[in-house]
This record gives C-alpha cells, sequence and structure tokens, in this order.
C-alpha cells in the first residue's frame, strides 16, 4: 500500500508538470502574446512605435529566450508563484484562488444535484413495475445528454428570472445565485452518471448472484439497493472521477451566461489574452483536482468492494472491463 | 439572443431620429420623471470585465466608464460643440505654436483622501502619466512630445511640449488625463489597476471591484467643483453606482427588461426594438474619432492603384450597411471623421453609393470582367485583404455585407479575423492590405496619429506628402480660424484618394430602465454619470 501512495505522488507530480509544460508550450508558439493583446485590444489603438512594444515586452520578461522563460516560470511554479497577470497587474496565483471559491460552490452543489438527478433515475427507472414509466425514465439521461450546456442555461434564465422572476440571472451573490448555475451543470452530468448506473444495475440484477440472494429471502428492495446498487456504485465512482473535469468544464459556459465570477471565467479571459501566467496557474490546478480526485476515487473503491484492497489501480481495471 | 424581434423600419427610423438628436445632450432620459433626486444606486451592466480600473492606463469603455466618475480633469469638452471648457483649470492659455500651456487651477479642490489638489498634485499626475509608457494606452499619444510639468506657484502650473501639440488642450479633458492624487504613486501601477490606490477627486470614490462580478463606487461627500458644463454644482445625486459585469447580450437585455437592472451598456442592435415605447428608453451616441473604416496599405497589391481604392469607395452602399447589419442608431460615415468630433467636414457626396462610378473607374483603368466575375488585369486579380479582429460584434455581419457589395464591382474581398494581437504585429509588420478598425477620440488631431509618416502612418505613405503638412498644421495651433481648413483638407485628401475608406460611425447604445434618469456621455462617449439619479424607492 505505501509502495503504491508512493508511486501514485510520482505520477501526480509527472502530470501536474506536463500540464505546465504544455500549457507554456502552447502558449508559446501561438502568434503574438500578451502585450501585443493588451495593448492592440480596444477601440482606442493610438500607434504605438516598435520601440515602445519592445519596452513593453521586455517589462513582463517576455523578450527573453524560452529556456529562460520556462525556467523562471518553473522556478516561480514550485513556490506556488506564477507570476503576474499581464491583462490585470494581480498576481496569477491571487486571482484563480479567489475565483476558486464561487465555483467549488456551484461544481460540488451541481455534483450533489446530479448524483439526485441521475441516480434517481436509475433506480427508480429499474425498480419500477410499470414498463411505461420505467421507460420514460430511463430515456431521461440520453434527453440530458443532447442538451447543450449553454442553450439550457439560457432557457432556464428566461424561465424563472426573466418571465417569473424568482431567481436572479446575475452575480455571485447569496445562495439563491447558485441554484439556477447548479441545475444547469447537474443537467448533463447527471445524464452521465444515471446511464451509467442503470447499464450496470441492470448487468448486476442479471448476476447470478442475485438469484442466491433472492433464494434467502431477502425482499426487493433490498435485492435492489442493498446488493445490486453496492455493486453497479464502482462504475459510477469511476465516471465521477471523469464528471469532475465535466463540472470545472461546464463552468466556463455556466459563468458566461449566468454572469458569475469564478475559474471558467478567468480562465477564458486568459486564454483570449494569451495570459500565460494565469493559463498556467489554471491549468496546473485542474490538473492538481484531477489528480487528487481520481486518486480519492481509486482510494474509496476498497471500501466498496473488499477484492480491491490488494492492489487497488490493477483490480479495479479488471473491474471496469468484466462490467 | 433568444428571440429575434421583428421591427417596422419606419416607425424605428423616425424614433432614432429623435434620440440621436437627443443623444448629443446629456438630456434627461424621461420628460415627466419630475424633479431630480438625490439618493438610490444606478445598477449598470457593462458587457466586459474592465481589467484595470486606472483610468490613465486603460483604453477600454467598460473601464473607461469606471473611471471617469472617480476623477477630474483640468477641462471639459462640451459634447455638443466641441469646446473647451472650464473644470479643474478656470483658465487657461497657450503660446502660438502650442508648444507651451498654462493652467490657472480652481482653490479648495481636494482629493478623496484628503490632500489638496494644487499644482504640484498635477505635476506628480501627469509626470505619472507620462512614466507610465506604453502602459498607457491613450496617455501615450496625448503626452507623446511632452517635455515637462512646471509648478509656477500653487494653483498654476504649465506645460511644455517639443513639438506642436493642440491636441493637448482637448487631452486634458479626458479621464485618461484625470488627475489621481500623489499617493496614488506610492502604489505600482498594477496595484492602482486593482483600485488599490485609485484617490482621484471625482464626484465618486472606489468602493470594490470584484473581478468577472461587480464594481462598486460611492458617492464623494462634500463634492463642489463639478465642470461647467454639469447641470447641477454640489455632491452627485447617485449614492452608489453598482456596475454589473454581464457578458451575455441576451442576459443583459433581460435582466433589464425584468427590472434587475436600473440600465445596460451595449445594447446589440438586433434587441433594440426591445426598449422603445414601453418605458424603456435609449441613449445614443456616435463615438468621436475615426469611423470603422478599410484602411488601406497603398504599398500593396491592387492597393497602390488610386482608382482601385476610389472604386472599392464607390462601391461601398454605407445605408445599406447600417439599414440591415446595424440598426437606424448607427450612421453611414459622412468623413474619416466621425460627425461627433469636433472640425468635421461633411463629405457626404464623396463618399455616395455610386457603382456605376465605380465600374467606370475600374473599367477605364483596364480591369476587365473574368470567368468568376472578378476582374483582372495583366493576369493580377482584383481583389485584396482585410484583417480585423472581433472587438466590435458586428464587424464579421458588416464586412461580409460589404464583400458582396463588393464583387457587383468585381473586387474581390476577403476576410481574415485574427487575435487582437496579430492584427497588431501584422500592422506593425505592414503586412496588410486593408486594416478593420475605428479610434475613439474626439479631437481631428487622431489623423494624425494614425495617417501621418511622422506617426503611425498605417496607409504606408511616403513622407513629404500633402496630408502630412496639412495634419501638421492642425497640430500646430489651438486657434480654430487656423485649424479647421486644415483638419478639413486632411480629411478632404484622404476620402479622396481612399487612403481609407469610411463606412460607418460606431454607436454607443445604451438602453435605460423607467427609473433611471439623465444617463449621459461626455464628449468621447464614455458615460457621464454626475447628474444622473433614480426615482422610486
Amino acid at each position: 500500500m505505501r509502495s503504491y501512495a508512493l508511486r501514485r505522488v510520482l505520477q501526480a507530480v509527472v502530470v501536474l508538470w506536463a500540464a505546465f509544460t504544455l500549457s507554456f508550450v502552447i502558449l508559446y508558439l501561438l502568434p503574438g502574446d500578451a502585450v501585443l493583446a493588451k495593448l492592440g485590444g480596444g477601440d482606442t489603438a493610438t500607434a504605438l512605435t516598435p520601440e515602445q512594444i519592445a519596452q513593453a515586452r521586455a517589462e513582463y520578461g517576455l523578450d527573453d529566450p524560452w529556456f529562460v522563460q520556462y525556467g523562471k516560470r518553473l522556478a516561480g511554479a514550485l513556490h506556488a508563484d506564477f507570476g503576474r497577470s499581464i491583462a490585470t497587474g494581480d498576481s496569477a496565483t491571487h486571482m484563480v484562488l479567489t475565483a476558486l471559491p464561487p465555483t467549488l460552490a456551484v461544481a460540488g452543489l451541481g455534483l450533489v444535484l446530479a448524483l439526485l438527478f441521475g441516480g434517481g433515475a436509475a433506480l427508480a427507472g429499474t425498480y419500477t413495475r410499470a414498463k411505461w414509466l420505467g421507460n420514460l425514465l430511463l430515456s431521461l439521461p440520453p434527453l440530458g445528454i443532447s442538451l447543450p450546456v449553454f442553450w439550457v442555461g439560457l432557457v432556464l434564465v428566461q424561465i424563472f428570472s426573466f418571465q417569473l422572476r424568482v431567481l436572479p440571472a446575475l452575480g455571485n451573490n447569496g445562495p439563491q445565485s447558485l441554484i439556477l448555475p447548479a441545475i444547469t451543470l447537474a443537467l448533463p452530468t447527471g445524464a452521465v452518471i444515471g446511464q451509467v448506473l442503470a447499464k450496470s444495475l441492470r448487468t448486476q440484477l442479471a448476476e447470478p448472484y442475485i438469484e442466491t440472494v433472492r433464494a434467502k429471502g431477502a425482499g426487493r428492495g433490498r435485492v435492489h439497493f442493498g446488493h445490486a446498487l453496492r455493486n453497479a456504485a464502482i462504475p459510477v465512482l469511476t465516471m465521477v472521477g471523469v464528471v469532475a473535469g465535466q463540472l470545472l468544464a461546464g463552468s466556463v459556459v455556466t459563468e458566461t451566461v449566468f454572469s458569475r465570477d469564478g475559474v471558467g471565467r478567468v480562465t477564458t479571459a486568459a486564454v483570449n489574452a494569451q495570459d500565460i501566467p494565469v493559463v498556467q496557474a489554471v491549468i496546473v490546478l485542474a490538473a492538481f483536482f484531477f489528480v487528487v480526485i481520481n486518486l480519492a476515487v481509486d482510494l474509496i473503491y476498497p471500501l466498496l468492494d473488499p477484492r480491491v484492497r490488494c492492489d487497488p489501480a490493477v483490480r479495479v481495471r479488471k473491474e471496469l472491463v468484466h462490467g | 439572443m433568444i428571440g429575434v424581434h421583428s421591427r417596422t423600419p419606419a416607425l424605428i427610423l423616425s424614433l432614432a431620429a429623435v434620440s440621436v438628436v437627443a443623444a448629443c445632450s446629456s438630456a434627461a432620459t424621461t420628460a415627466d420623471a419630475g424633479p431630480p433626486r438625490a439618493g438610490g444606486t444606478l445598477t449598470l451592466a457593462v458587457g466586459s470585465n474592465p481589467d484595470c480600473l486606472d483610468p490613465q492606463q486603460t483604453g477600454t469603455n467598460a473601464s473607461l466608464n469606471v473611471g471617469r466618475q472617480l476623477v477630474d480633469s483640468l477641462t471639459d469638452q462640451d459634447p455638443d460643440t466641441g469646446e473647451i471648457k472650464p473644470w479643474l483649470a478656470t483658465s487657461w492659455e497657450s503660446n502660438a505654436d502650442s508648444t507651451s500651456f498654462t493652467f490657472h487651477l480652481r482653490p479648495g479642490v481636494t482629493f478623496s483622501d484628503g490632500t489638496p489638489l494644487d499644482a504640484a498634485a498635477v505635476k506628480t499626475s501627469f509626470d505619472g502619466v507620462k512614466a507610465l509608457g506604453a502602459k498607457s494606452l491613450l496617455g501615450l499619444g496625448y503626452l507623446a512630445s511632452y517635455r515637462s510639468a512646471t509648478v509656477v506657484d500653487p494653483q498654476t502650473v504649465r506645460f511644455d511640449f517639443t513639438t506642436p501639440s493642440a491636441q493637448f488642450l482637448q487631452a486634458t479633458s479626458t479621464m485618461s488625463l484625470g488627475i489621481l492624487a500623489p499617493a496614488a504613486y506610492q502604489k505600482t501601477p498594477d496595484q492602482r489597476c486593482q483600485g488599490d490606490g485609485l484617490i482621484g477627486s471625482g464626484p465618486f470614490v472606489f468602493g470594490s471591484f470584484k473581478q468577472n462580478s461587480e464594481i462598486v463606487i460611492t458617492k464623494r461627500k462634500g463634492y463642489n467643483w463639478g465642470s461647467s458644463l454639469w447641470k447641477h454644482q454640489g455632491e452627485a445625486y447617485l449614492d452608489t453606482v453598482d456596475y454589473k459585469i454581464v457578458p451575455e447580450p441576451g442576459v443583459r437585455t433581460g435582466s433589464l427588461l425584468s427590472g434587475q437592472l436600473s440600465a445596460t451598456t451595449e445594447v446589440q442592435p438586433v434587441d433594440e426594438a426591445q426598449f422603445q415605447g414601453n418605458g424603456f428608453s435609449e441613449q445614443t451616441r456616435p463615438n468621436p474619432g475615426i469611423v470603422f473604416n478599410l484602411h488601406a496599405n497603398v504599398t500593396k497589391g491592387v492597393l497602390t492603384d488610386e482608382r482601385v481604392r476610389q472604386a472599392v469607395s464607390k462601391g461601398i452602399n454605407r445605408q445599406e450597411v447600417t439599414d440591415t447589419v446595424l440598426s437606424p442608431n448607427y450612421k453611414p460615415a459622412t468623413s474619416i471623421l466621425a460627425s461627433t468630433t469636433p472640425l468635421h467636414a461633411d463629405l457626404s457626396q464623396e463618399l455616395a453609393y455610386d457603382p456605376a462610378g465605380a465600374t467606370r473607374l475600374l473599367d477605364e483603368d483596364g480591369w476587365v470582367p473574368g470567368p468568376d466575375g472578378i476582374r483582372v488585369k495583366n493576369g493580377q486579380r482584383l481583389s485584396a485583404s482585410v484583417l480585423f479582429s472581433s472587438v466590435f460584434n458586428q464587424s464579421q455581419s458588416v464586412l461580409e455585407l460589404i464583400q458582396q457589395q463588393l464583387r457587383k464591382i468585381g473586387f474581390d474581398l476577403r476576410i481574415e479575423l485574427h487575435t487582437n494581437a496579430e492584427v497588431l504585429q501584422l500592422q506593425q509588420a505592414g503586412n496588410y492590405e486593408f486594416l478593420w478598425y475605428n479610434v475613439t477620440r474626439a479631437d481631428p488631431d487622431i489623423l494624425r496619429n494614425n495617417f501621418s509618416t511622422k506617426a503611425g502612418n498605417r496607409s504606408k505613405l511616403a513622407p513629404g506628402n500633402p496630408l502630412d503638412a496639412a495634419l501638421d498644421q492642425q497640430a500646430a495651433s489651438i486657434d480654430p480660424a487656423v485649424r479647421k481648413p486644415a483638419a478639413e483638407q486632411a480629411q478632404r485628401l484622404i476620402v479622396e484618394q481612399a487612403y481609407a475608406i469610411p463606412v460607418f460611425e460606431l454607436t454607443q447604445v445604451i438602453a435605460v430602465g423607467p427609473d433611471a434618469h439623465a444617463v449621459g456621455f461626455e464628449a468621447s462617449s464614455r458615460l457621464q454619470l454626475f447628474d444622473t439619479w433614480v426615482s422610486g424607492s
């Protein structure tokens, strides 16, 4: 177990370094740079001399050769200092950390709602004896997946904010402002969870061990929620690791539609402005979350399934292949 | 975004005609609103995050619309006449060749940190802008030949320039040269961007800035040194202005209609009809300065041929552009300068749609229609590219319409969308045929900035041409009798030689809810909220 943990930490470090390096390479190779983006923006562009542009680029160290820039940035990143944003002048780490809580709040609530929507539809759809109801419930996840997040957000704003006027359309103020964005995020995410859980439940219910449980006299509810669900939950857990990333990506859209501050907005702006310090801070943070969530998921497997206990990584993969 | 609304062009055209006339002053938005009332909050949506709030540093409207309320300027500019009027300076004089300006300051003015606004503070502030270099996108141009500021006595300050700078007088009226307190320069420019040390003497003081979310400014207690152009004196009416950053145009529109906002900037042409005649109103004003235009590089491809450039100008139906892609609030260009720019010359005759004239010019010049309808001459296709970045949402649609219009005279316009960074890079390298852009500035000197061979020279003209002479002449005198003919001559040369082909005037369109009144524009078409007030609770 200890060598396993060590291996996972090493892997994580490599992933973080790769994310950092790749983002630098891509942004460095793009035509133009953050200073040009800043000076070229707006409708007020004064005619600049090449000297003035050179001076501005020197001020941000953008005239250094690539390996010097890369080295400086990497050294800073090791101390969680990604440098100052060229667009806003604020520290990139500070910008991303301030933007993080509102994004986590929406993503967290979105994940809870997604589990409720998706889990609810899958459980009820497979449990019910009314065939039409089962079909209806199980057709919800594919429908949810096919709806674009952007469109769902605008429709929700239109109905609940502009027409019924029960929820605010904009801003980060108060728990009320969390509801619409969280629902918007939860629909496609919940749909994925629902699909995986429904399929997994049906597979488990067809397994021979269910017969044994029934023969022992367990009721329908106990079979469904006690035995089948516990085994069916493993692929869903794997999916949660994947959709956590989806929730972060979805925040780019929901934060724009709902005019919220957050990592999504910071990312869009930074990418548009080729603001390397901020983009790198976001990417490393996102990679960090991915690593942590997947590690957490891996460590939860053994709690659900004792067979995974000896070597989680290997066994889980087998489980997934066979399941 | 959600619904496309049909409209009746005739009615809207007449409404727009009224609103354009009204828009030139900061008139009250609702006639029967009663006397202005002090107190309350104006909740105003802006479309993009103002990365930096320091008016001395930034050039975006989202930011300048905030900065204007925080700082006072030496002078103010009358939006109706373009005249420069007293504000912090009660009077001023300049020397004959406009290289030296002396301002006499109003006594008793203080910054919001309590320190006095005197000649020494003014000097510190102007030196501070100069020291920003390229970080002050606008100040850089205004103070290009700034030599020094001298404190003559506590209430008198003199500015000296190395070359004639008539434009400086208008520049002193802008928020970019608004005065910040000496304490502001104890902070770094980056800190001031975030509001730290952003201390002015203006009618509002900085409250808070939450990135991508909102900016709050509050009334300055005891303010009593407003511009001579404002409708009332004393403190501002509003207690608070809450700027909400709302990137989605449809959400701005819906939020205003559902009462979650007092007003919104950046109304899209397609949404404008929703605010006409239902308790809501629109305030519009064309941006002064260089209109949206196809700026030709006369050293490239077919654009070296003057008759080709003139044919392109004749082949563009400007009225169709504003009628179909934009809205009646936008006006076809009548010169390279917008109609709201001082010393604008009306050249609408020269810019009339004349496809027959365009065809004749090209025929005479030896361009014959090829198999695909595009003309050719000696194996060369009549084709040029235009570079643009999406600063203005409708640019792509406008250019696509122009492309169709020019196709009718056998000219192939290739549209190339780039990022801001790429456009600047290509422009610096001289690697373009047409550039598509506009520049906001309420002074004809902006032409010198972009056309003079001693400055931007975006047309890549040879030094010593007649345009240079006219541009130098307008830069050397603040006397309208000298300046006016020179500025007119410059506009005429640019339009007739088609160094740049004007298309339409960018217009600020603000929608105002039933409770907000007198949301006004200053001379550069940025918001001036001193006289603004809200009714109701």
